[in-house]
């Protein structure tokens, strides 16, 4: 387990970047321009992507890693770190965005997954790798498979909150558990848990997550943003909600400026409701959005991967 | 016996907890500022490591010009991100900082994060880890900075005044030499100021 234990060279500087990210906000991009408007705005990271995941739930088909040509552009744009998606379990693909030079690979639910039963080895990679996860279990499966950053997985491209809420509760709620737990009782609670052992010893001794533990799915205004900092986010990751006006249209550039803006001081002063009240009162309608609970099981990107 | 220094670690984003936690182990208080105003109770600021350009955009021009009044009056030390504010001139891009190290520094100059490293230096004539996250370097030394510590043949801590910064990440290693440099730089600024 010497690379789970947060020891590891190698892990050392994956967790370090992540590090770095704390209290910032990571944004969605589609091109150059957004990719600057966002660092305009205080991003500490842009997410490269060939279209947002509000777009890819509205267009449907198989989504895929983006195009390296596009990654490169909003590389080259900015010089705030980049990070792009690989498809669960794409360890080509991977390869390939490492090969790039990426500064984090997301291997993310929110493309088609290619491999049904196994996630991507990320000890094998330099670059670190986030991963989504909806409860502690799943967490510590990735970590323990070498990603170096967790995020919530949320519902991604609905611009509803309610599932990243519901799943970085689940994570510290987990978590709060394991400290107060005699130590006999560890063993039992990693297996319900589907988690390696040693490191359910590590969150019950820390009472937290060997990695930066951040938030994503469906986070729209700066008060959502509040809430799951609030709840125990360390950095918050906002897709669609920035640069979409609904699944369709893009929202106005400077529009979506304003609220990029608006939402990287939310993440900052996330507990002083007079900043919040600031910052929310020159924004226009957030994006349209689509409520969680009326989405069928098949359409979740969540329940991807295990 | 005296009484705790309090160090205050500007935390509008980065590893700024890194740093409180390391501050508090040698017996600072340590207050997180989030506003100007704070700056007035403090006795020295650590700004950390994080993203440079998402600092100004959070500082703002008046934050930026509070922050510039304070390094230029009070102990200050700066970490990766925090050593780019700190310089007089910034590049890669060219961008506004706090003036108050006479160093040029490039920000992302090792490359990306595949070229991000744990090297061995040295602090004065000590060994030392040193951890490089996408890390800026220092080009040029002005003729009253002092240099701290060295990697291969580049400097990577400086000092002049009381203004020290350091390209690496010593929040993120065990040793604790390079902030209780700066501890002590608190204390001779109020043993001189008492004087």
């Amino acid at each position: 387990m010497s690379d789970s234990n947060g020891n590891s060279t190698s892990l050392r500087l994956k967790t370090g970047l992540a590090e770095m990210l704390k209290g910032g906000v990571i944004m969605d991009v589609t091109n150059a321009e957004q990719a600057e408007i966002a660092e305009k705005a205080g991003a500490v990271a842009v997410m490269a992507l060939e279209r947002v995941p509000a777009q890819i739930r509205a267009e449907g088909g198989v989504a895929r890693m983006a195009s390296p040509k596009k990654i490169r552009e909003i590389m080259s744009a900015v010089s705030i770190p980049v990070m792009a998606k690989c498809r669960i379990g794409h360890f080509a693909e991977a390869q390939i965005l490492q090969a790039l030079g990426v500064d984090y690979i997301d291997e993310s639910e929110v493309l088609t997954p290619a491999d049904e039963a196994h996630h991507v080895d990320k000890h094998a990679f330099t670059v670190p790798f986030v991963c989504g996860a909806r409860n502690l279990g799943e967490a510590l499966r990735r970590i323990a498979e070498g990603a170096a950053m967790i995020r919530t997985k949320g519902e991604a491209g609905t611009g509803d909150v309610v599932h990243a809420v519901k799943h970085i509760r689940q994570i510290v709620e987990e978590m709060r558990i394991l400290t107060v737990l005699r130590e006999e009782e560890l063993y039992a609670r990693a297996k319900e848990l589907g988690a390696p052992y040693e490191l359910v010893k590590l969150v019950a001794k820390e009472g937290k997550l060997p990695v930066p533990n951040f938030s994503a799915g469906g986070i729209a205004t700066p008060a959502d943003a509040s809430l799951v900092m609030q709840l125990g986010a360390e950095a918050v990751f906002v897709g669609s909600g920035i640069f979409m006006k609904d699944a369709v249209h893009f929202a106005d550039p400077e529009e979506a400026g304003k609220r990029a803006r608006a939402i990287v001081e939310a993440v900052t002063h996330y507990n002083d409701p007079k900043v919040l009240l600031e910052v929310s009162e020159h924004l226009s309608g957030a994006m349209k959005g689509l409520a969680v609970a009326a989405l069928g099981e098949a359409e979740m990107l969540q329940t991807r991967g295990w | 016996m005296a009484t705790a220094k309090k160090i205050g670690v500007l935390a509008l984003q980065g590893d700024f907890d890194a740093h409180r936690k390391r501050l508090e182990e040698l017996g600072a208080e340590v207050v997180l500022v989030k506003k100007p105003e704070q700056l007035e109770a403090i006795d020295g600021l650590v700004i950390p490591g994080g993203e440079s350009s998402a600092f100004l955009k959070l500082l703002g021009e008046p934050g930026l010009e509070k922050l510039k009044r304070f390094s230029h009056r009070k102990p200050t030390f700066g970490t990766c991100a925090g050593a780019i504010l700190l310089a007089q001139e910034i590049e890669n891009p060219t961008q506004a900082g706090l003036g108050a190290l006479d160093i040029r520094i490039r920000r992302n100059a090792y490359g990306r994060q595949v070229d991000s490293s744990i090297r061995q230096g040295n602090f004065g004539a000590a060994p030392m880890e040193m951890v490089f996250i996408r890390a800026p370097k220092i080009e040029r030394v002005g003729p009253e900075v002092e240099v701290l510590a060295t990697a291969g043949s580049d400097p990577v801590a400086v000092r002049q005044g009381r203004v020290m910064a350091a390209t690496f990440h010593p929040e993120l290693s065990p040793d604790q030499r390079v902030h209780q440099a700066f501890l002590d730089l608190v204390e001779a600024g109020e043993r001189e100021a008492r004087a």
